[in-house]
């Protein structure tokens, strides 16, 4: 069969998510934020939430986010997009209001944000991606930065007597009784977006149900920030992240 | 039962990551030794190989695969 028989309207089996917009992301090439974008584009589409969804952006490279996926958005102080997420909730309990951040974000500046977001047990999604480095401001150490990885204010790799331990926030809010469903999810291959799609997915559902926080991690990658190609940066995300920051589910409430 | 796919690369939004190379199962894309507008030698699709699985677009950051299938 000819290639251009095949290339009909009819045959179309994927295609870009209709709630992302046609700007040009400003992700570096191989950054996992357009794959997660596109995820979270492709549930709200397929949920019919379009018009009730409210993202809140962070600060950080996906600050921009709200120029991409075709919702309503805020943006939130650095860090606090959990706190402006719990009012939005508590102002439209009838929206959908789910957070998107970074490592930088969710996990410095904003930890007590975060933390308490959980502990109130605020019915909200937060999509949390964690490459264990600062992307937007020239790949520094973040707190979830891996022992002994160089980042640019670790150059000979981080030594957990100078600069602390990595720290593992899915696990420690699994803790708190305010969270319903805690999963680790990556994007780097087909198999692992297929089950990071359904994961968001559950996330958004268990938000209808007022039953508490659901928090979906990404593991991904900074290819920049670690200084090596995309394809490269996904085998080592594999080789080390996982070993840190293992793909499954933490909690599930309703299991 | 068969497939037979083809993929569409929107060439000029197209990064050049080769993320989609990488999870091809059959083989069917390779970067261009052209470049477009921006100097990333975007992906292209070779041969006739395709299977229409998707998993290049599924893990493309920037979407600008889009793929078609057909049962032979």
């Amino acid at each position: 069969m000819d290639i251009a028989e095949i290339k009909r309207p009819e045959n179309i089996v994927y295609r870009k998510p209709a709630l992302i917009t046609d700007n040009v992301m400003h992700y570096c090439p191989g950054c996992s934020h357009g794959t997660v974008h596109k995820l979270i584009a492709e549930v709200i589409d397929e949920m019919g939430i379009q018009e009730s969804t409210i993202g809140i952006s962070p600060v950080g490279c996906s600050v921009f986010a709200y120029n991409y996926i075709d919702i309503d958005w805020e943006e939130a102080a650095h860090g606090r997009a959990p706190a402006l997420a719990s009012a939005t909730k508590r102002l439209c309990p009838d929206k959908h209001v789910f957070t998107y951040q970074g490592d930088g974000d969710l996990a410095s500046i904003g930890t007590a944000e975060i933390i308490h977001a959980c502990s109130r047990g605020e019915n909200i999604v937060v999509i949390f991606i964690n490459n264990g480095i600062y992307g937007m401001t020239g790949g520094q150490m973040a707190p979830t930065t891996l022992i002994g990885m160089k980042t640019s204010t670790t150059p000979y790799g981080r030594d957990p007597r100078l600069n602390g331990f990595p720290m593992v926030i899915a696990d420690m809010i699994s803790h708190l009784d305010g969270t319903a469903y805690i999963t680790r999810q990556s994007v780097h291959t087909a198999a692992a977006v297929r089950k990071a799609k359904s994961a968001i997915r559950k996330a958004f559902e268990y938000s209808e149900k007022n039953i508490g926080l659901s928090f979906v991690e990404i593991v991904s990658t900074c290819n920049s920030g670690w200084k090596m190609s995309p394809v490269a940066a996904n085998s080592w995300m594999v080789e080390n992240m996982f070993k840190k920051y293992p793909i499954g589910d933490i909690k599930d409430v309703l299991k | 039962m068969a497939f037979k796919g083809a993929i569409e690369i929107d060439a000029p939004h197209c990064k050049g990551c080769g993320v989609c190379v990488a999870n091809c199962p059959t083989g069917s894309i390779r970067l261009s030794r052209m470049v477009n507008s921006k100097g990333y030698n975007y992906a292209e699709m070779i041969g006739d190989a395709c299977i229409g699985c998707s998993a290049c677009a599924l893990v493309c950051p920037d979407s600008v695969i889009t793929v078609y299938r057909v049962k032979i």
